[in-house]
């Protein structure tokens, strides 16, 4: 579904992809995992059209997605959760989710609503609120919920479990085990290892800018090596 | 009596500012870049539908809508020559290159209509009298009145309910978030831009129209003044921005009629420095701290 082909990324000299493939089939669950400025959210940005790769390919869906303009991405079905949530701090919950939908018809934004209220009741309790208020756990699901708002087929995350209270952390792997049920293929970037690789069909290591290891997700779990760099111990 | 009608004046001539502060106010929460080539855009409208009126004989109403439309496709060109192209550069050079375009645009000015100052009557004639005619209030600085209070409502309207007026807040808060969500930022801002420099055109007809002359420099004093009505409201703010308007335009007005007509902007400017130790972020502005 997604063919990422040699593509190699610099911030001006810094060269912080280098040959990066990797391939995430539909209906997978795939980790792009990795240490602190390993390359996984330029790797998302570069997918996303937000940064540029020098060489290589990015094919989704058939599709050749280099060169395409960022904006142009999320129509082909493909939305991205970013690190940091991102969401507009000063537009309303529902503001936010109707932002999700902007490519889409008019007529799909009430039962999109619908349907990210339903996978998160906390939102719609809070839909007149402004986003900046929310807590932390409730801005990531609303960053999802966001991003569901397009009707994607793959789906990317990037560190959604980040600096979230471990029951929450749950839950949100909770949510992504669900939409991937749904039938949502899911792209998932993650420094908590150890969750990640427990619900991913495939994962990818990322060190300094090159992909060193790859396999199923449990290979990868009990890998001593990836045990040791990654999952403490 | 008399204080009624400075007040009046006042108002009329703070509409104005805030017509053009909401211009500014809007790109700036948008393209997040000054532009000081904002107040020779309202230079241009005035000469644009000055011609209009004078030399082609058109109606007021034509002329503004013909000043609208020019001025429109002028902020449109001067986005994308002048400040597409520097749009990952420091704002610094975005600054410079705006000063830039404010003197081309006034230069540009001269050679076309000269630096002699034209005779601008206003685009509705006439005054109403009140109380036995000890009160005259000039109808242009009715309609400047009424004009500004639409544009502000249809403005808040626009950026509250529309698609498109979400897009462009949603722009002005994370453009690479915006863009994950689909929306063409580029297209966004020119679209921003449209909408400033259109009521730059109305602002540069009903400010000639208050003044009754014009020139290549008429743009510039009230241009950087909105600028400060602007800031003095809360820079990105359009009820900042109408508040901050009106309130410079009475400052203004007030220190004109009872302290003395040199000290006028001095004292506006010093009100403005005033306010901003107070509340750093303006009149209505939120305060955001820079994000590292
Ligand atoms: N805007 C930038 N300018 C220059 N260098 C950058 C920029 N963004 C990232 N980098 C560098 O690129 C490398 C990869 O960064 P990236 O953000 O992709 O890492 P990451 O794997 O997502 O890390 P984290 O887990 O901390 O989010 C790092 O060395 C980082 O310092
Ligand atoms: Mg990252």
């Amino acid at each position: 579904m997604l063919k990422v082909n040699g593509i190699n990324v610099y911030y001006g000299s810094i060269h912080a992809i280098k040959d990066v493939s990797f391939e995430v089939h539909q209906g997978e669950i795939v980790t792009l995992i990795g240490a602190n400025g390993a390359g996984k959210s330029t790797t998302l940005q570069t997918i996303s059209g937000l940064l540029h790769s020098r060489t290589g390919s990015i094919e989704f869906l058939g599709q050749n997605l280099m060169g395409v303009p960022a904006f142009k991405i999320v129509s082909r079905g493909l939305a991205q959760v970013p690190e940091g949530r991102r969401i507009f701090l000063q537009m309303t919950v529902e503001e936010n989710l109707e932002m999700g939908a902007y490519t889409q018809p008019n007529t799909t934004i009430a039962p999109g609503l619908e349907r990210v209220y339903e996978q998160f009741p906390r939102l719609k309790e809070r839909r007149r609120q402004i986003a900046g208020t929310l807590s932390g756990g409730e801005q990531q699901m609303l960053a999802m919920g966001r991003a569901l708002m397009s009707g994607p087929k793959l789906l990317m995350l990037d560190e959604p479990s980040m600096g979230l209270a471990p029951i929450l952390v749950e839950q949100i792997f909770e949510i992504i085990r669900k939409l991937h049920q749904a039938g949502t293929t899911i792209l998932l970037v993650e420094q908590n290892a150890q969750a990640a690789l427990s619900i991913a069909d495939r994962g990818y290591v990322l060190e300094t800018g090159k992909i060193v290891t790859t396999g199923t997700g449990a290979e990868l779990l009990a890998s001593p090596a990836i045990k040791k760099a990654y999952l403490g111990g | 009596m008399e204080f009624l009608s400075y007040l009046i004046s006042g108002i009329s001539l703070g509409s104005v500012y805030a017509i053009i502060a909401l211009g500014y106010t809007m790109v700036y929460g948008i393209a997040k870049m000054l532009n000081f080539a904002h107040g020779d855009v309202i230079m241009v409208g005035g000469y644009i539908s000055f011609c209009a009126m004078n030399y082609l004989g058109l109606p007021s109403i034509v002329a503004v809508l013909l000043a609208m439309a020019v001025c429109t496709v002028l902020g449109v060109v001067i986005e994308g020559l002048a400040y597409k192209p520097l749009r990952s550069a420091p704002s610094l050079a975005v600054l410079i290159t705006a000063i830039g375009v404010s003197y081309f645009l006034q230069n540009a000015a001269q050679l076309i209509w000269s630096a002699a100052p034209k005779v601008y009557s206003p685009v509705v004639a006439g005054s109403l009298s009140l109380l036995n005619g000890q009160l005259t209030i000039p109808y242009v600085s009715l309609l400047t009145v009424v004009v500004c209070l639409v544009i502000m409502a249809g403005l808040t309207l626009f950026t509250s309910q529309s698609k498109l007026g979400k897009a462009m807040r949603a722009c002005s808060e994370d453009k690479n978030a915006a863009q994950l969500m689909g929306i063409n930022v580029n297209a966004t801002i020119s679209t921003t831009f449209a909408i400033g420099s259109a009521l730059a055109a109305i602002a540069g007809v009903l400010l000639c129209s208050f003044n009754g002359t014009l020139m290549p420099t008429t743009g510039s004093m009230p241009g950087i003044k909105a600028f400060t009505a602007a800031v003095f409201g809360g820079i990105g703010s359009i009820p900042g921005a109408f508040l901050g308007g009106l309130l410079l335009g009475i400052i203004e007005s007030m220190a004109k009629a009872y302290i003395s007509t040199n000290l006028a902007n001095t004292i506006g400017f010093a009100v403005l420095i005033v306010v901003l130790l107070v509340r750093p972020a303006g009149l209505l502005g939120k305060y955001v701290p820079e994000k590292v």
